[in-house]
């Protein structure tokens, strides 16, 4: 039976839900003309669902039945996805009309993607989870191909299709097996059904359900598509992926892990220590070699994925919370970068994508080389910048817990990270110009890069807010 | 001064200027700068003056819990305030050594000097551990950029060298950090500092602190960043690479590994006597095949620092006050040198020592200060480092002799590369042209170095007044360590006075450790 304190809490998606069909139905009828007002509308939906945020968690934290979680935990998370698709959205148009007219279906391709991603946040049962799972998949493999007459577009496109319905396949597997032997798919009756001890189906569903995961989340071994998808979607769809449903990924991935699969911690610990040290290792090497800024970026967020997981590994609250804040630091740097990103057009306006030719761009644009320089500093977490402080979280938790040894590893390989951050810095500002660029920025890109920029350097001032909003989300799943 | 917060406005002031620089023209840049890092230098005196020395241990103390975790909580103890005068002495003399030097990019340039005053005072002035932490690593940021943008024409290996090296030796020693907090509970520095870890735990955090320290100071054998940090980067950044950032190191030791961990500070310390002496007679051997001006003095400063170092693990006032004199002197004649290879560098444009000579013909007011600086750097009594490389060997001698014995030998190889250096370049025939073409120092050289060589003098005929500020707090650091100082080799016994034998005993055994 519904009852109004579900829907109560289930207010957000709701919004986002009829907000996005009344846009699609603008964007049928308008036509591509309609494009500037649809964009302009979802993001205001998107801030509306925002502030709604704040309601749905007046009715306690169940709705229907234990399906759908409403607490401050999804609450936090669908915060900075709503965040990060509004600034996909703002970053898009002059991308978009660089290649033709900007198209209104993107917006609301974006706005359906939100609804998945924030069931992904809020699922308590695997079949919740799996379906806001695929509709987050489903507009995001829409997404990727979206330049139809691009070819690296639409291959990426095709190959996120192809990989992510395997991963979903796996993770379904897995789903299978745990409802098979623990006779549940709610996340509360697994965690029951583990509490008398781990049998061999029931590590075995544990198991290919964090593959899948993994593989949403892009963490090594199950990375591959990222830097394919990421250097062939149009660069606001690769904003997007870098960032908003990088973050549902990974509290979904928390979530389960702690809520559905807490009393076999001891079993997916290993795993996550292994795919989180892997990620870091391998996003950190594999990214030295890069010669595209985009395909560099996606091999940063293997490398950065693999950070926030030391906090799940931790297997604590301030563990829990400390992935989040991480995550909630990323966002604000991968926006800030992409916008930095976006805005490399050559004089005739085509973008700029090659690192090589970023030489000397500090000479020409001053503002946005310093920007970029913060960002890439701030990924390397360098201190004072606020990235520093996204690492220090997930190793205290990781100290905190006794992981003395992952955390001194994995700092150690955050060195090697450190390398290939340095090396846009260095091609901006030590090598001299290659490529005139165009002279200013549009002013939306201007806002958002010099909001993420502030943030980033005085991000520290913002700790206690961050603290305790990470806190109590990490609070609401023990 | 009560309550006035004037360690934060010492840091407000450049961080002002830095920003004010970003957006000036060259011109405005470069006196935005001069005046931030004057304002700063009188701040410093007027710091100096206000210090109550005997007085309380920490002194300009102020908490703001702003950050969550850690709390913007500052405050000075002598030996900070010493390493802080030191700082906003040479800063200006920074900015001026840049002056017609850098011409390109001037507004960054400063605004990279001033930020990286803030952090060098941040430094030595954080009392919280995390606060320490983060001005401690974000110096890699502007130095980074100084080596890379304004740097020679390597200067792009020398950066990631520089970065990524000490960026490795600092990860492990948060991690050690983390660990502290947690066991202790309390981010604060002087909380820390009387908290007793278990003996065995120390080894490790002594370990990673050290795998920091000894980077940034730097230690045989992780010193290779610093020659090609040092050629390649700008005169000023090589002035005030070797004039304070390699003192965080030797502060980092005081401040932390020594009172925090003493157990395994006196466990480790034969490590430590061991790499010093190797960096002693290896490094001055180095730097006598140079042929590189800065190369050479870049490992005399490694060599140096090893003087520090095996004073500050003699576990004795005379070795530790002795480490603080040589970071201070050395600090300003290290800066003076480079800046006196700066100062002919400008007019020839290479660092190579062949290129010169006879510089004392045509150049005899830079012959004069130049033949002071070597003479200080080689320990000359009456010059700065004699002070504190006599009471650094004292007080090593009291703990090991025979490291003593190898460490002097150092004080023997700088004078033979130091003079070999100068002969080089200022002595013998003019062979080169151009070189003896050279006009002697500008004005504004003159005045540059002039300073610092008043200082050098003042620190050698007169060191009381910078070891009175610095004495309580060596002798509180002493009491900390004494529990678990090592028993020295050299343990004269008093026996009882049985005349002659005896005496004619003692002797021949000082003339054997003494050779």
């Amino acid at each position: 039976m519904i009852d109004s304190a579900s829907l109560l809490a289930v207010v957000p998606e709701l919004i986002l839900t009829v907000g996005g069909l009344a846009l699609m139905l603008v964007a049928a009828f308008g036509g591509d003309g309609s494009a500037r007002l649809v964009n302009w509308l979802s993001v205001i939906v998107l801030a509306i669902a925002g502030v709604s945020l704040s309601c749905s968690l007046v009715h306690g934290p169940d709705a229907f039945d234990g399906l759908y979680r409403a607490d401050a935990f999804s609450a936090f998370a669908k915060a900075l996805i709503y965040g990060a698709a509004a600034a996909a959205i703002l970053l898009a148009p002059r991308f978009f009309s660089v290649g033709g007219v900007p198209r209104p279906e993107y917006p609301v391709l974006i706005l359906f993607a939100a609804i998945g991603m924030g069931m992904m946040v809020s699922a308590g049962d695997m079949l919740t989870l799996y379906v806001g799972l695929e509709m987050n998949s489903l507009a995001s493999y829409v997404l990727a191909s979206f330049m139809r007459q691009d070819v690296r577009s639409s291959e990426a496109g095709l190959k996120y299709f192809v990989l992510g319905s395997l991963a979903s396949g796996i993770l379904l597997y897995g789903i299978s097996l745990l409802y098979g032997f623990t006779g549940s798919t709610a996340f509360d009756g697994i965690s029951v059904a583990l509490g008398d001890g781990v049998s061999k189906g029931e590590l075995f569903g544990l198991v290919f359900v964090l593959a899948g995961l993994a593989f949403k989340i892009s963490a090594v071994p199950f990375h591959m598509w990222t830097p394919d998808v990421y250097e062939g979607a149009p660069t606001p769809v690769t904003t997007f992926f870098a960032s908003a449903p990088k973050v549902a990924a990974i509290g979904l991935t928390v979530r389960v892990a702690i809520e559905a699969l807490g009393p076999a911690g001891l079993d997916w610990q290993q795993i996550v220590i292994f795919v989180a040290l892997a990620s870091i290792l391998f996003g950190a090497v594999a990214a030295i070699g890069q010669t595209n800024i985009k395909r560099l970026m996606a091999y940063s967020s293997i490398n950065n994925v693999g950070f926030a997981l030391i906090g799940l590994a931790a297997g604590t609250p301030a563990g829990a919370a400390a992935t989040m804040s991480y995550m909630a630091i990323y966002v604000i740097m991968t926006i800030g970068g992409f916008a930095c990103i976006l805005q490399l057009r050559d004089a005739d306006g085509k973008p700029v994508e090659e690192i090589a030719r970023l030489a000397g761009l500090s000479q020409s644009r001053k503002g946005l080389a310093a920007a970029l320089a913060i960002f890439m500093f701030s990924m390397a977490g360098i201190p004072p910048l606020f990235g520093f402080w996204a690492k220090f979280l997930v190793f205290d938790a990781a100290v905190a817990s006794g992981l003395t040894a992952l955390a001194a590893f994995g700092i150690a390989m955050s060195v090697i990270g450190a390398f290939y951050y340095l090396k846009i810095i260095k091609t901006i500002y030590f090598d001299e110009p290659v490529v005139a660029y165009e002279a200013k920025g549009g002013p939306v890109e201007n806002i958002i890069l010099t909001a993420c920029a502030v943030v980033i350097v005085l991000g520290y001032l913002l700790n206690p807010m961050l603290d305790q909003a990470s806190a109590a989300a990490a609070a609401s799943l023990f | 001064m009560d309550g006035f917060p004037i360690l934060s406005l010492m840091m407000a002031v450049p961080m002002a200027g830095a920003i004010a620089c970003l957006f000036a023209g060259a011109n405005n840049a470069r006196w935005i700068a001069l005046i931030a890092t004057l304002v700063d230098f009188v701040l410093g005196i007027v710091l100096w003056m206000n210090f109550d020395q005997g007085g309380l241990q920490w002194q300009f103390q102020e908490y703001a819990p702003i950050f969550g975790r850690f709390a913007w909580a500052l405050g000075i103890d002598g030996i900070a305030l010493m390493l802080i005068a030191l700082t906003v002495f040479l800063m200006p003399i920074c900015i001026g050594a840049s002056w017609n030097a850098i011409n390109k990019r001037v507004g960054e340039y400063m605004a990279a000097f001033l930020f990286m005053e803030v952090l060098m005072i941040g430094v030595f002035t954080a009392q919280d551990l995390y606060l320490f932490y983060i001005m401690f690593e974000a110096g890699l940021i502007p130095m980074y950029l100084i080596i890379g943008i304004w740097g020679g024409a390597d200067r792009i290996y020398a950066s990631y060298k520089f970065f990524l090296y000490t960026l490795f030796g600092s990860v492990l020693m948060l991690i050690a950090m983390m660990w502290m907090v947690h066991e202790a509970g309390s981010t604060e520095i002087p909380v820390l500092m009387a908290y007793n870890f278990d003996p065995h735990v120390q080894t490790w955090l002594f370990l990673a602190f050290f795998a920091s320290f000894a980077v940034k100071m730097p230690m045989w054998p992780v010193h290779t960043w610093l020659p090609d940090a040092h050629v390649q980067a700008p005169t000023a950044g090589s002035v005030i690479l070797a004039g304070v950032l390699l003192k965080m190191g030797g502060y980092g030791f005081i401040r932390f590994s020594l009172p925090m961990f003493p157990e395994a500070s006196a466990q480790l310390a034969p490590m430590v006597w061991g790499l010093s002496m190797v960096a002693v007679v290896y490094t001055s051997l180095v730097a006598l095949v140079q042929s590189d001006m800065k190369k050479l003095i870049a490992y005399s400063s490694v060599a140096h620092m090893a003087i520090v170092t095996i004073g500050l693990f003699a576990f004795n006032q005379a070795g530790i006050e002795g480490a603080m004199m040589v970071m201070l002197g050395h600090g300003l004649v290290a800066g003076a040198l480079f800046l006196c290879v700066g100062v002919v560098y400008d007019r020839l444009h290479t660092r190579e020592i062949n290129r010169y000579g006879g510089l004392s013909i045509n150049m005899p007011r830079y012959a004069v200060l130049f033949l002071f600086f070597t003479m200080a750097s080689v320990g000359l009594p009456g010059t700065s480092n004699f002070v504190g490389e006599f009471l650094s060997l004292m007080g090593v001698y009291q703990a090991s002799s025979w490291v003593a014995l190898v460490c002097t030998t150092g004080i023997i190889l700088g004078a033979a590369y130091m003079l070999y250096l100068y002969r080089r370049i200022c002595y013998g025939d003019q062979v080169n042209a151009d070189a003896a073409a050279m006009p002697d120092l500008s004005i504004r050289e003159f005045w540059l170095m002039a300073p610092i060589a008043a200082v050098v003098l003042w620190m050698g005929v007169y060191p009381e007044s910078f070891l009175a500020p610095m004495r309580a707090d060596i002798r509180a650091l002493e009491a900390r360590l004494a529990p678990a100082a090592p028993a020295g080799d050299s343990n004269i016994k008093m026996g009882a006075p049985k005349p002659k034998s005896e005496g004619h005993h003692e002797e021949a055994s000082a003339h054997g450790e003494a050779h």
